[in-house]
């Protein structure tokens, strides 16, 4: 290690990847969407409108449903659904999984040990399995149940994560730098802790975003998620699945829509990781 | 009355053996202090008790005569105050995610002292002969040994009366450690150093008085110049002959 260059470096600059523009501008336009379904939508979602099962034309841009309905319009609502429940699920398991990991890591050894055992155990379990049990074990299938089920199944994921992360940052010199300066342990998790376990930590939040979302599809498509009328994804390719021979766009553009909204999200998060970690920021 | 007495001092991890046993110490003000050992001799233990972020497990430890008492927050605040560290290694001892501001800031905020927040970090700052810009950057972009001297700095804003300093050029390169002793000489013009090392040749420059460390156990303290000319201990001697020496290159 060298000491003085007579000059400091120059200061750092913010990088925005291509990537990370692509993933902001996918995000952004599901969002749009999805926010625009409030107040217009371009047909009446449960409205028949056109024929059924017809291709895409000028006046139904991803063609109807086997009973009509226009299919744009419905996809449109899916990705305010998957919105909510990604979102939703993200907000619970960041709630959770991040309170429970900075206990652990700030627990006594045993109390650790029964954490670090638990997570392992719930995170042994499928995202989807636990969410079916969740499912299964409330009223019924509901827009609610199915967040907080795809939720709770993140938030071990999230937990173990925070867990590990904040325990490297608690061995750093700076923490203890902080505790002989009299920084308080609230005082370290608020200034030291979450600052730098965040970039990684929202890079899983959009991970576990976009998994929510499939997994929301997944409990759509098997009958456990958002119930009719409300057009999900996965329930419309659900519906699709009888005809995809005949009318395969009925699958095609939910399909799109989903992994376009994925692909974003990841884009998204590994560009948003550059945005929050000044480290990774280049010279200018 | 010494800062900080130590009186029949040992200290377990767990149930384990001591690491420390029977420590007699005390750190006056104005009489730098070398504690010197080779790894596993207990200096990074008898450093965490000297910072209060261990307690003995035998023996009683006293600042201004007190007893530290982690529910005392008075006697804590003031033990905070006066007693800052500076850290071995310059990469792992600064917040990357801070800017180099609030790192030296902490103490003040932390320690609640009522001093002008800005003018002290600008001080501070200019007295480890860093520029006033070095305050909005962040640790990822200054080299190793400007690094160590934003430790420094954060180490002596809020005028603490014992600075604790661990291995604090080993990981530095020569010339830069001859600058950082020479910042350190002047620092301990108006504060008083404690300098954990390994090495005898670098303590010695600084020190008035030295510690020698074995095994958890001190085997010889006294002036620093007595025992660099005359060791008594063969652990000592050995420590001398094994050591280069910093003032050989200066």
């Amino acid at each position: 290690m060298t000491d003085d260059a007579p000059a400091l470096a120059q200061p750092s600059s913010l990088r925005l990847t291509p990537a990370f523009l692509i993933g902001a501008a996918l995000v952004g336009l599901h969002v749009v969407v999805g926010l625009m379904t409030l107040v217009w939508t371009p047909y009446d979602p449960t409205a028949m409108t056109g024929g059924r099962l017809a291709p895409p034309s000028l006046l139904h841009w991803a063609g109807t449903d086997r009973l009509g309905r226009d299919l744009f319009t419905e996809i449109m609502i899916g990705a305010r659904i998957a919105l909510a429940v990604g979102s939703g699920a993200v907000t619970i398991a960041a709630a959770i999984g991040v309170t429970v990991g900075l206990l652990a890591a700030f627990a006594s050894r045993a109390v650790d040990d029964v954490l670090a055992a638990t997570l392992d155990i719930l995170i042994a379990f499928p995202t989807l399995l636990l969410a079916m049990l969740i499912v299964a074990a409330s009223d019924g299938a509901s827009l609610g149940t199915a967040i907080l089920a795809i939720g709770v199944a993140a938030s071990a994921i999230v937990a173990r994560l925070t867990r590990i992360l904040a325990r490297r940052v608690l061995a750093m010199d700076y923490v203890t730098a902080a505790r002989v300066s009299g920084t308080s342990w609230l005082g370290i998790v608020r200034i030291h802790v979450l600052p730098n376990i965040w970039p990684t930590l929202v890079v899983n939040f959009a991970l576990q975003f976009g998994l929510a979302v499939i997994a929301e599809a997944s409990l759509s498509y098997l009958g456990l998620g958002a119930p009719p009328p409300n057009a999900s994804w996965g329930r419309l390719l659900q519906e699709a699945q009888a005809t995809v021979y005949t009318a395969p766009f009925g699958a095609v553009a939910p399909g799109l829509a989903l992994v376009s909204l994925v692909i974003g999200l990841n884009l998204f998060a590994d560009g948003l990781r550059d945005v929050a970690d000044p480290t990774r920021r280049r010279r200018g | 009355m010494s800062l900080i007495d130590l009186s029949a001092v040992s200290f377990a991890y767990g149930r384990g053996r001591n690491v420390l046993d029977g420590i007699d110490l005390k750190i006056e003000a104005g009489r730098n202090l070398g504690i010197v050992g080779e790894s596993g001799s207990g200096k990074t233990t008898i450093l965490r008790l000297l910072l209060g972020l261990a307690r003995p497990t035998a023996g009683r430890m006293t600042f201004r005569g007190e007893g530290l008492d982690p529910g005392n927050r008075a006697v804590m605040r003031g033990f905070r105050r006066a007693v800052q560290a500076v850290f071995q290694d310059p990469y792992s001892s600064l917040d990357p995610r801070q800017k180099v501001f609030d790192i030296v800031a902490e103490p003040l905020r932390s320690l609640k002292i009522d001093m002008d927040i800005d003018d002290a970090v600008a001080g501070a700052l200019a007295s480890v002969d860093l520029p006033p810009d070095a305050a909005r950057r962040y640790p990822h972009e200054f080299s190793g040994g400007q690094r160590q001297r934003i430790a420094i700095a954060r180490a002596i804003v809020s005028r603490p009366e014992l600075v604790l300093a661990d291995e604090v050029v080993s990981a530095l390169d020569l010339t830069t450690r001859i600058r950082i002793v020479d910042l350190l000489k002047t620092l301990s013009e108006r504060t008083t150093l404690v300098l954990v090392s390994h090495d005898i040749g670098f303590v010695a420059l600084l020190c008035h008085d030295l510690v020698i460390l074995e095994k958890g156990r001190i085997v010889e303290q006294g002036a620093a110049r007595d025992i660099l000319s005359a060791p008594q201990h063969p652990y000592t001697r050995r420590l001398l002959d094994s050591t280069p020496r910093l003032m050989d290159f200066a």
